[in-house]
Order: structure tokens, then sequence, then C-alpha cells
């Protein structure tokens, strides 16, 4: 199990945060400049803190009382970053095998070579593609073989910077369906940073929230959105994440079965299990009374769970029965009976509603 | 209004014509000594010249002593070059003054620093001459010169190639299990491949046409210190039209080797 200690104070950062990760992914996310890749660049050794104490349950990688600094390439760490920093002189084969141990020789050279095969191939990459250089693969292939790179030397804890920022919006969803495959096949505890909290909840079993360099909140994605500890938090686990099963519709609109009931319409193409996002401040709230008025074509019948009130915004946990966060202005809300427990009108625009398939 | 436009041409037209007729002028007085070195010798007598012992002579000289500096440079520089680019350390300002400092000397003053640095009268002189080792009128003195003019060349642009890489690379490797030490090899080597081997060209241009420090450091004795820039010299005198030869043959190999550098740095890119 990973605990770490962190302390810096660099030009206008301050961190000071704990953390503990013994399985499965955690994401760290908070706005640009928050110090995310700090910490990441922390743990894996490139970041000497003011303080810090690192370990991985009894081995100690940094304790700055007691002078300790592992140094990078001793720490058991895989580190995917931002932009992959694949090495462009090298094929996609040679990249995964660098990190591989082993000892030179024809032989050694010839078991490291099929052993970064293997790992491009379970990252769905032909032998065709792992002879190609960095500058000849596609963005989502990129990230693939610096997944398998990462991986490549069985370590005990998996950074990823950003995974998925690099990739344009056409291979997002592809991509990170690809990468969540990959961690759950990999079973290597995973701390993951990204500005984005929609991709820290497709991606992560829980998010940890950054604010003003300290975790301002921790727990699972739903919880966050739903009670969140501060606005700030609020502000930023914005998106609603709903899971569905899509298929094409009237009109070139994707038509998605949502998990417990209810029905969206998006004009995101997709097919299969998908996860839809929408935005809290798009939803309308309206009594389940109410005819057909306005343009939003999605309608979602839901129960009251939760009431914030945040200044003269109201922030209303619903159960449709997934969970699902609504904002709407103290005036928006009056006209609707909001005690917990009662049913209401979710609506919101197709447009307003996103589909990543997963 | 409509009589001014119709007249006058738009307001800039003088510039581009002196932009041009300045590149003209300039490339012309650069290209004119080498047009007339080549022209005036014709290829009769520079292939004459191939059979002349002490041209040759001269020629191999020369050509031996640079890539021994040569090697000597990389080999020492390559790392330095490294450390200048990747560390910041107190002192480091003064150490890259230092190593530029002879980019500015006048050859003949680094000749003149070498001898009194190294010759016998040296302050290292004595102790050279307690292990044998000779340098004046020596080939070996040859070396030390042109290693002593042509290293800031390399070092300069080596240290360019290296800052010039993304360090997020050299990290990964790092993140990889490589020590520093396996990054250099494999990593920032490669990588700074082309920008090194620009820096070998202009350092070996400059050891070939190396001449004042030369002559007062190691001396102009024919098949052991006369390289070919004092060959030519020495004959100027005498021998007009074979000192001429000599410039000519020397300026075919010169640009020889540079051409042959940049192919290597080209297909390493491509490839």
């Amino acid at each position: 199990m990973l605990r770490a200690d962190l302390r810096l104070a660099r030009g206008g950062l301050d961190l000071d945060v704990s953390l503990e990760l013994a399985r499965g992914t955690l994401a760290l996310a908070g706005p640009s400049g928050a110090g995310k890749t700090t910490i990441l660049r922390i743990l894996c050794g490139l970041e000497r803190p003011d303080r810090a104490t690192v370990a991985w349950d009894d081995e100690v990688w940094s304790d700055t009382d007691a002078g300790v600094h592992l140094a990078v390439e001793r720490r058991p760490v895989g580190v995917v970053f931002q932009h992959y920093a694949l090495f462009p002189h090298l094929s996609a084969r040679e990249n995964v095998a660098f990190g591989i141990p082993g000892e030179g020789g024809r032989a050694g050279q010839a078991r490291r070579r099929e052993r970064a095969e293997r790992l491009l191939g379970r990252m769905g990459l032909d032998a065709d593609a792992a002879g190609r250089r960095p500058g000849e693969l596609s963005g989502g292939e990129r990230q693939r073989v610096a997944l398998a790179r990462a991986l490549a030397r069985a370590p005990r804890l998996l950074l990823l910077d950003e995974p998925l920022a690099a990739l344009d919006a056409s291979t997002r969803s592809r991509a990170s369906r690809a990468l969540l495959d990959a961690l759950r096949e990999a079973r290597v505890p995973c701390l993951l940073v990204t500005h984005d909290f929609g991709e820290a909840v497709l991606l992560a079993d829980e998010v940890a929230v950054l604010e003003g360099g300290r975790i301002a909140q921790r727990g699972p994605a739903a919880r966050l959105s739903a009670a969140p500890a501060s606005a700030f938090v609020a502000d930023f686990s914005g998106a609603n994440v709903l899971h569905g099963e899509a298929r094409p519709g009237e009109a070139g609109l994707t038509r998605v079965a949502l998990d417990g009931g209810g029905e969206l319409l998006s004009p995101d193409s997709a097919r299969g299990r998908v996860a839809a996002s929408v935005l809290p401040w798009e939803i309308a709230l309206e009594p389940t009374s109410a005819g057909h008025v306005g343009s939003a074509r999605n309608r979602l019948r839901a129960r009251v769970t939760d009431v914030t009130r945040l200044g003269n915004r109201v922030r209303v946990g619903l159960a449709l029965p997934q969970p699902l966060v609504a904002e709407v202005t103290a005036a928006g809300a009056a006209g609707v009976a909001l005690s917990v427990g009662d049913p209401v009108l979710a609506t919101f625009k197709a447009t307003a509603t996103r589909l990543i398939q997963t | 209004m409509s009589r001014d436009s119709g007249r006058t041409p738009p307001r800039s037209a003088w510039f581009w014509p002196v932009l041009a007729g300045s590149l003209s002028l300039a490339a012309l007085f650069l290209v004119l000594p080498v047009v007339a070195v080549l022209t005036d010798t014709g290829p009769g007598r520079l292939l004459s010249r191939l059979t002349d012992d002490a041209s040759l002579q001269a020629l191999r000289l020369s050509l031996e002593t640079s890539a021994i500096a040569i090697a000597l440079i990389v080999a020492v520089g390559t790392p330095a070059a490294y450390l200048l680019a990747m560390r910041r350390f107190p002192g480091r300002a003064i150490v890259i003054t230092i190593v530029e400092l002879p980019l500015v000397l006048p050859p003949a003053v680094a000749g003149l620093g070498l001898l009194a640095a190294l010759g016998p009268h040296g302050f290292l002189g004595g102790a050279l001459a307690r292990v044998h080792v000779g340098l004046v009128l020596r080939t070996a003195g040859v070396v030390v010169a042109l290693a002593f003019v042509a290293s800031p060349f390399y070092l300069r642009q080596a240290q360019i190639a290296f800052a010039g890489l993304d360090r997020t690379l050299l990290e990964a490797a790092r993140t990889l299990g490589a020590s520093p030490a396996r990054t250099f090899m494999r990593v920032a080597l490669p990588l700074a491949g082309p920008g090194l081997l620009a820096g070998v060209g202009v350092a070996w241009a400059r050891a070939l046409g190396e001449f004042g420090a030369t002559l007062l450091f190691a001396g102009s004795l024919p098949g052991v210190t006369q390289t070919a820039p004092l060959a030519i010299y020495g004959r100027l005198a005498t021998d007009f039209d074979g000192a001429l030869a000599l410039a000519a043959l020397l300026l075919c190999v010169s640009a020889g080797l540079l051409a042959a550098i940049k192919l290597v740095g080209r297909a390493d890119a491509a490839g």
C-alpha cells in the first residue's frame, strides 16, 4: 500500500497532501496549476519536495527527515506522461522493451523483444504497429504504447498524467475504453491525474479533488457530486454520469436506455454500453404534474434525495434511480416542491448530453 | 491624392532590391577567392600535385592530426557539454566563459599560451619532460594546438544540442529503470546526434584550417608538424603555383569532408 505525505512550496504552489492507496484507481482531480502533476513527480522521484515521506508498505522511497531518496530508476513505479514521452528514435516495440529488465546479449534481447510484443498485443497493437515509430502511430496507438511501456517493468504502482488529454475528441471515447480495460487487467494500483471530472468518474473508482494544494474531498464520484464538501468541489464535480445502453434513434439522435429505468437522447453517435454525461446546471426541475413545456427533449422522472443550498443556488441530489445532480437558482427552485422523497421531473436538452462509449 | 497614387511607386519599393543587392555582394565576395584558387590551378595541375610527395605528406598530416584532435574533443567534450546543458551549478557561467574563450583568442596568442603552459620552459613543461612527453616540434603538439582552438566550436554546438532535448524523454527513461548513464547513452546521445554531428563539422573545419597556434606551438617541420596550411604558407614565396595547387587540394578535401558529415547527419535523421 502506498502512503505518502508531501509538502512543497514553490512559486505560487503550496502543496500539503496526504495520500493512501491500496488498490484500484484513484483520480486526483483539480484545475490546472493545482499541483497534480507535481504530486506524481514527487511520488516517482523526479521532484524532491521540501518535506515528504513516501513509502510502499514498509519500503521507504522518500523520507526527507532521514535523508532518504530512492533514485527514480529504482522505484517500482510505472509512469504514463501527459504527452506520452515515447522515444521518437525507437519503434513501439523498442520503446516497450526499453523498460523490460534483463541481461544483455542476443538471447536476452530476443526475450525482451518477445515480451514487448506480447504486451503490445494485449493492448491490441499487432506486429506491424509494433515495428513503427511513434511518429507513424495515431494518438490512440501512442497512448497504448505508453501504457504498455509503463507496465513493462511490472510496477507496483502506476501513475497516469492526463492520459486522455493528448487525444482529440473523436478518438477519446474509444481510447478511454481501452485504457479502462487495460487498467482492470493490469490490476496495479493506479493514481491518475486529470482536470476533467467526467474523465475521473469514468476511469477511477474514487476521486480526490485537489483545491489550493490540499485534498478538499475524497470519495466515490457520485458522493462528491451529490454531497460536495465545499463550493469548489460542487463546481468542479459538475458532470453527472449516467450509464446505459445506446442504440440509434430517429432523426440522427442516439437513444440511451438507462440502467434502472429512464431513457434519454443525445446527438453523439454511439452503440452498446455508454456513459452519458450532463452538467448539473443544464438540468431544470419541473413538477411531475407539468405538461410538456419548453424544448428539452430529455425528461426524466426522479426522486429528490438531497438538497444543498449554496448561496443563491440550490444543488439537488436526485435518484433516477441512478444518481443525478441538478443545480438550479433559488428562484428556479421556488416553483417545485423540493423535500427529500418528492417526485420531480428533471429536464435537459439532447444537445447538453455527451456520450462516451464504455 | 489621386495624382500621387498614379505616379509614385509603393513606398518600400527600394527595400527588397537593397536586401537582394547586399546578399549578392556578400555571396560574390565570399566565393571569389574560392573560385580563383580552383580556376588558377586547373584540374591538370591539381592531379599532378596528387603525386607530389611533399603536398601529400602535408595533407595526410593535416587529416591525421585533425582526426585525432576531433576524436579527443568528442570523447571529452560530449559528456562535458551534457553536464553544462543539464545541470545548473555554481560557477557554471564562469566555466562556460572559460571553455568559449579560445573562440575570441587570436590563434597566435593561443599558440604562445600553449608554449608558456606546455613548452619546455612552461609551467607544466617540467612535469611533461619527467614523463617523457614532448610536444613542441612534435606531431603530438599539432594535435594539442588543433584541439585547443577547435574544441569550443564543438562544445558550444553540443551544449545547444543537449539543451534542446525534450527533458520529459530523459525523465521517462529514468522511470523505466535506466540509470543516468544509460539514459545518456540510449536516449540523449541518439536524439542529440544530428546536432553533435554539426558540431563535429564546424570543429573539424576549424582544425583543418588552423595555422597560427600550430606554427607558434608546434613549429613547421615538414613531415612532423607541417600541416597543409603551413605548407601552403611555406611554399608561397618560392612556388606560388605549388601553393595554389595545394590550397585547391585542401579546399576540395575540406569541402568533401563537410559534405560527408552533412550526409551522415541527414541519413541519421531520416533513418
